[in-house]
């Protein structure tokens, strides 16, 4: 006699009582926690980098990945976070680091001669845990390098912060860890700013001494994301208009950047109500 | 006011076994005096059993099967007696270095501690045993009667208060460690037992034997009150091991670097402390060339065997031996000693402990022991100087830092994070471009016109000068021999053949010293 559908999954469901719970259910994905990357609009359009999360931020050179990359680490570095860069090709400016906010005892940096030390690292610091965020920065090694990566490397790694409050980000040229990353952008840069001194003549003087690099204006395009977030929504901002799936930010050159005092630590009201009572 | 102390049997052979657990079960001779002349100074009761007595010589006792014959070690023998110091300070403060076979404490008012003084014993005993020896112990109201009842009995011996005599009654008169003059005195009046002695009279004895005599009589009666004499607890530990044979892989090695480091660490643990730094001296085989003079065909007399240092400085202090034995193979991997190993020296400094209370509002850090690892494990792939954070120098030269080892830092030094409440910032409008540097910065040609740069060629691209700021001119150190001097430009770049980057921002230097055009790193 033929199994009905309905005796099939009664006896499907009695066979994998105790190990499985309710075989037949959708699960939705538990809701990640996200992480400001310290760019208003890219948060918006993102809502955030997520924890536990592969996140892959790609794009030619030049184009603001690492400006991305940087922002973030000020955020979570003022957040107290430990920090992890493995950087594949040595090519971190601690210095302009420190500049942009980054707490740079929060950050341990993993300096790389190429892809294979890189990939040991991560694996490493990965499966040693306890950071807040991880960060590969492949920006600089060759595309044809980073494509034979196989791509059971990237779901090692994503299954290694999985269910972890780490937030992973990886920095590239192309986008390489397809389904693994649950958030990716790619980052283009627009154009670049110069301060031009106009001539005689109405047109601007490409070659002055006077002509200084102002900084760049970006986008982001979020190409991918399996997350699932309110998008948020500010008072005090109005409601972004245009490609709902692009963000536009504006990078400034560390030249003509003034000094600014990065905000204070996010405050926790748990923490104030806690204050509070004693 | 009682005391106990804790009697170490066969402390020699003891001393040996405990660096070599296995010769625990094996009959055992040791040898001693000098060098041609090796005589068997202390044999275990399986090889008394085998035939080998004491005085013989080394050529004799080798003709006995089985029996492990070793030589005798004084450098041991301390370190033995350390870790039996170090088990009686785990129990009580004052403690006396009565003998390097004995340690006498006292144990006033411990009872509410450990229990009953058979408990302290029975703890005593097992504290002794992690420390790889095997004691007795014995517990009296006068410090004397309980040295002599500790070198009898395995024990614990508890003698009540009063009842010292009938305990000693028994015993030998040479426990009480008579000289050879007095105890040939004792003998041929046939006192044998400390009874015997105790029923002679004083007065007579001391007209006999003088105040040596009184003395070991009020002994043997259960009266040899004296003070006790603290000696002062010490904070570095120190272990070795000598080799018959030399080492030269790391696997047996680490082999016997975790024996080192378990005895070290129950030491460290007896005395609620935690290993802040190792520090290991080996000391290594002269190679054959050095051992055998080639111009004059002889065997050098006097060699001067080489030593290899290392060490092993932890930011938090730990009592955890694996930890500590996979870091030390981490850093042996990367600097292995460059001969076989002969003997091991291994010392370490201790450290409160440092518990960690967490937090709810803290943000996660990596477990200090476990970051440790991951960055010993880390710098093996990388290099030692290439894993740490940057501390940026307070120079006006480009790109000037150094690394420094990273830690995760303590929970006062942390925030409260916004794990549960993350709040978005609101954008920044002076968010700063990122810069990558190209290390070694890249050679490049730059054609310039009326001093201003217009192309760039850097490795077979070359790229079109659409704008450019510049120069910026530096220069420092001319005080020194490493001055440098250089003119940066910031330029954007096309790039006429079509490829993935067809324009950016770079930052190229003219290094005036060398007269080169270097690439020295993007705007990204």
């Amino acid at each position: 006699m033929p199994w009905s559908a309905s005796s099939l999954r009664l006896h499907v469901e009695s066979a994998l009582a105790g190990r499985v719970a309710s075989p037949f259910r959708l699960r939705e994905a538990a809701v990640s926690a996200v992480v400001p990357t310290g760019l208003g609009a890219l948060d918006e359009l993102t809502g955030g980098l997520p924890r536990g999360c592969l996140t892959e931020i790609y794009g030619p050179p030049c184009c603001g990945r690492s400006s991305i990359l940087q922002s973030a680490l000020a955020s979570r570095t003022k957040a107290a976070e430990a920090c992890a860069l493995v950087d594949a090709q040595d090519s971190f400016d601690p210095i302009g680091a420190r500049n942009s906010g980054v707490e740079l005892s929060r950050l341990l940096w993993v300096r790389c001669q190429g892809i294979d030390p890189a990939l040991r690292s991560l694996d490493l610091l990965l499966h040693g845990g306890g950071f807040g965020f991880v960060a590969l920065d492949l920006g600089d090694i060759p595309v044809r390098l980073v494509r034979q990566v196989q791509l059971n490397v990237w779901f090692r790694m994503r299954r290694a912060v999985e269910d972890t409050s780490t937030v992973f980000v990886v920095v590239t040229q192309e986008s390489n860890a397809k389904s693994c990353a649950s958030l990716a952008l790619r980052v283009e840069r627009e154009a670049t700013k110069w301060s031009l001194p106009i001539q005689k003549n109405g047109k601007k003087a490409a070659h002055t001494p006077g002509c200084l690099l102002d900084g760049s204006t970006n986008s982001a395009e979020m190409v991918r994301t399996f997350l699932r977030h309110k998008k948020p929504l500010f008072i005090d901002r109005p409601k972004i208009t245009g490609a709902a799936s692009t963000a536009h930010f504006q990078l400034s050159s560390y030249k003509s950047a003034k000094e600014e005092k990065l905000p204070e630590t996010e405050f926790f009201p748990a923490a104030e109500a806690m204050s509070e009572w004693r | 006011m009682a005391f106990c102390a804790i009697f170490v049997p066969d402390f020699r052979l003891q001393a040996v076994i405990r660096s070599e657990p296995a010769l625990r079960n094996l009959p055992l001779a040791l040898l001693d005096g000098p060098q041609p002349t090796f005589r068997v100074m202390a044999v275990s009761p399986a090889a008394q059993r085998l035939g080998v007595a004491f005085g013989l010589t080394k050529a004799a006792a080798t003709e006995f099967k089985g029996v492990q014959i070793r030589l005798r070690s004084r450098e041991q023998e301390a370190a033995a007696h350390a870790a039996l110091a170090d088990a009686a300070w785990s129990i009580s403060p004052r403690v006396e270095k009565t003998a390097i076979d004995l340690v006498t404490m006292e144990v006033t008012g411990l009872e509410t501690l450990f229990g009953s003084y058979e408990e302290i014993g029975s703890q005593l005993q097992s504290r002794c045993w992690e420390v790889g020896l095997q004691v007795h112990a014995a517990f009296s109201e006068n410090i004397e009667t309980a040295r002599i009842l500790a070198s009898a009995h395995a024990g614990p011996t508890v003698v009540p208060v009063g009842q010292e005599a009938r305990f000693l009654k028994p015993l030998s008169v040479d426990l009480l460690g008579p000289s050879e003059e007095h105890a040939e005195v004792l003998r041929s009046w046939g006192i044998a037992n400390c009874g015997a002695l105790a029923a002679l009279p004083v007065l007579s004895l001391s007209e006999c034997m003088g105040q040596e005599g009184v003395r070991l009589h009020a002994i043997a009666s259960g009266k040899g009150h004296r003070a006790l004499i603290p000696a002062e607890p010490e904070h570095v530990f120190e272990e070795l091991l000598e080799l018959d044979e030399a080492v030269e892989e790391l696997e047996p090695l680490s082999f016997l670097l975790g024996r080192l480091l378990d005895q070290l660490c129950a030491r460290v643990a007896a005395r609620a402390l935690s290993v802040r730094t190792i520090f290991l001296k080996f000391e290594l085989q002269p190679a054959f060339e050095e051992a055998f003079d080639t111009a004059k065909e002889t065997v050098r007399s006097k060699r001067h065997a080489g030593t290899f240092p290392c060490s092993l400085s932890l930011p938090r202090p730990t009592q955890d031996a694996k930890l500590l034995l996979k870091l030390l193979r981490l850093r042996l991997q990367d600097k292995p000693p460059n001969a076989p190993i002969q003997k091991i020296r291994m010392r370490a400094v201790s450290d409160r402990p440092r518990p960690v209370q967490g937090g709810l509002f803290l943000p996660a850090t990596p477990d200090p022991d476990k970051l440790e690892l991951t960055l010993a494990r880390i710098a093996s792939v990388v290099g030692e100087n290439n894993a740490g954070s940057a501390e940026v120098l307070d120079l006006h030269r480009p790109d000037a830092f150094r690394m420094r080892k990273f830690s995760a830092g303590t929970a006062d030094s942390r925030k409260p994070s916004t794990a549960m409440g993350e709040k978005l910032q609101p954008e920044s409008p002076q968010t700063r471009s990122g810069f990558r540097y190209f290390r070694p910065p890249l050679p490049a040609y730059v054609a310039l016109e009326e001093g201003r740069p217009v192309r760039v060629s850097c490795r077979g691209n070359t790229g079109k000068v659409v704008h450019a700021s510049g120069p910026w001119r530096l220069s420092g150190d001319w005080w020194e021999e490493n001055t440098w001097q250089e003119d940066a430009w910031e330029v954007e770049l096309s790039f006429v053949q079509e490829s993935a980057c067809a324009s950016g921002v770079y930052c190229i230097v003219f290094d005036a010293l060398q007269k080169k055009w270097f690439l020295r790193g993007s705007f990204d």
